[in-house]
């Protein structure tokens, strides 16, 4: 153990050593090392405003779901009473139709029977000439028959 | 092989150079240890190239593991100085770092078994070769006069005036001025010493012992020599964190007015 010029020697290292740790080592790698704690806290903010913004996300889900519903709903519930009320209209009209279809039938079959009457009416007088000519050609004036023969028709 | 007290004597002799004619041998006090010189130098070499190729490496977002270790060790430099120095010197933290990497790295050498590198390069002709540079006073002191002299300096430079008061009022009070003085004289001497004859003990102590365990029959080296080898990493550490937690402290309290 002796004191010798070993230490100027060190000296001279360790200062070199500590300058150049100084000047070339520290500053990039604690600047980085700052860097690299200022992106972990940026991405730890960014994580809690992204779940913020979930949350709010589903929340607006939620009432848009709910509001869908609602709506739906009504819908639903306007359709079933327009089925019903076109239902009805249709019952209507159908009944109205039928009526008229009845009315019109009514009317022919009543058109049908006064010509029916009319034609038979002549059917039968001709009948009734014709019989009379026969009973007339046997024994009577023929014009004092017909007379009596269209008085008798006119009555029927 | 020799006896024990020779076997002991010939572990503690360094590689020396005379500067005076440069032969080897010793010179006074113009010698060189060269076997101190060359390994603190190596290990000095070792750290500026290794730091450098990190920071000059360096990734913020995907680490590699030799950029890990280095981050640990800044890091934990960086919180400690900034836990307990105050001031706003860029110097303190970087020196920090320097002295507990290499002081780190140096004692580490200890653990290399003693006779391996001094058998290896007694083959080529070197008959003594020292390793382990912080079991060496001029290792340790060289780094604690290098922080003695700047605790004088922030002294001056950041109190001024406030110094001289200090210096004469603390502890006692103004009428015991010369206690005082002599007091913080002892105080800022003492320091130095402290700082580098710590290291100098627990390394050379550490050596010896591992000296003394290698004299042992071989069958029996690998229990104490473990033993002492596992308790030494504790040492080692302990001592180049105390080294630089000191030093950190010595610069914060010349900083600070009392």
């Amino acid at each position: 153990m002796e004191i010798n010029a070993t230490l100027i020697g060190q000296l001279i290292t360790f200062a070199i050593l500590v300058w150049f740790i100084m000047k070339y080592v520290w500053p990039p790698i604690t600047k980085a090392m700052q860097e690299r704690e200022k992106v972990i806290a940026a991405g730890l903010e960014a994580a809690e405003r992204a779940k913020h913004e979930l949350d709010a996300a589903q929340h607006k889900a939620l009432s848009i779901i709910h509001d869908a519903k609602r709506d739906a709903t009504h819908v639903i519930e306007s359709a079933h009473k327009r089925s019903a009320q076109i239902l009805e209209d249709a019952k209507e009209t159908a009944r109205e139709e039928g009526e008229r279809i009845i009315a019109l039938a009514k009317d022919e079959i009543g058109r049908e029977v006064i010509q029916a009457k009319t034609v038979l009416r002549k059917q039968l007088s001709e009948l009734a000439v014709q019989g009379a000519e026969k009973i007339i050609k046997h024994n009577l004036d023929a014009s004092l028959q017909k007379t009596l023969l269209d008085e008798f028709v006119a009555e029927l | 092989m020799s006896t024990a007290p020779n076997y002991i004597e010939h572990h503690l002799q360094h590689l020396q150079l005379n500067l005076t004619n440069f032969t080897i041998g010793s010179g006074g006090f113009w010698t060189l240890n060269l076997d101190t010189f060359i390994v603190g130098l190596m290990t000095a070499v070792l750290i500026g190239a290794v730091t450098r190729y990190v920071a000059v490496n360096m990734q913020v977002g995907r680490p590699g593991h030799l950029q890990n270790v280095v981050e640990v060790a800044i890091g934990f430099v960086d919180r400690t100085v900034r836990e307990t120095y105050h001031g706003k010197s860029q110097l303190i933290a970087p020196l920090a770092l320097t002295l507990f990497l290499w002081i780190f790295l140096m004692n580490t050498l200890d653990l290399v078994p003693v006779d391996f590198i001094p058998s290896l390069l007694s083959m080529a002709g070197v008959e003594h070769f020292k390793i382990v540079p912080t079991a060496d006073v001029n290792m340790t002191f060289s780094m604690s006069i290098t922080v003695f002299f700047l605790i004088l300096f922030y002294n001056f430079t950041v109190k001024g005036w406030k110094l001289g008061k200090e210096v004469l009022t603390s502890p006692f009070g103004p009428w015991l001025f010369p206690v005082n003085i002599f007091f913080r004289l002892l105080e800022e001497f003492v320091k130095p010493f402290s700082l580098a004859l710590r290291l100098f003990g627990n390394m050379f102590a550490g050596e010896l012992i591992f000296v003394l365990i290698a004299m042992l029959p071989w069958w029996s080296q690998w229990l104490p020599g473990g033993i002492w080898a596992i308790f030494h990493i504790l040492i080692i550490t302990v001592q180049a964190f105390i080294f630089m937690m000191l030093t950190i402290v010595y610069l914060s309290m010349a900083h600070d007015v009392h």
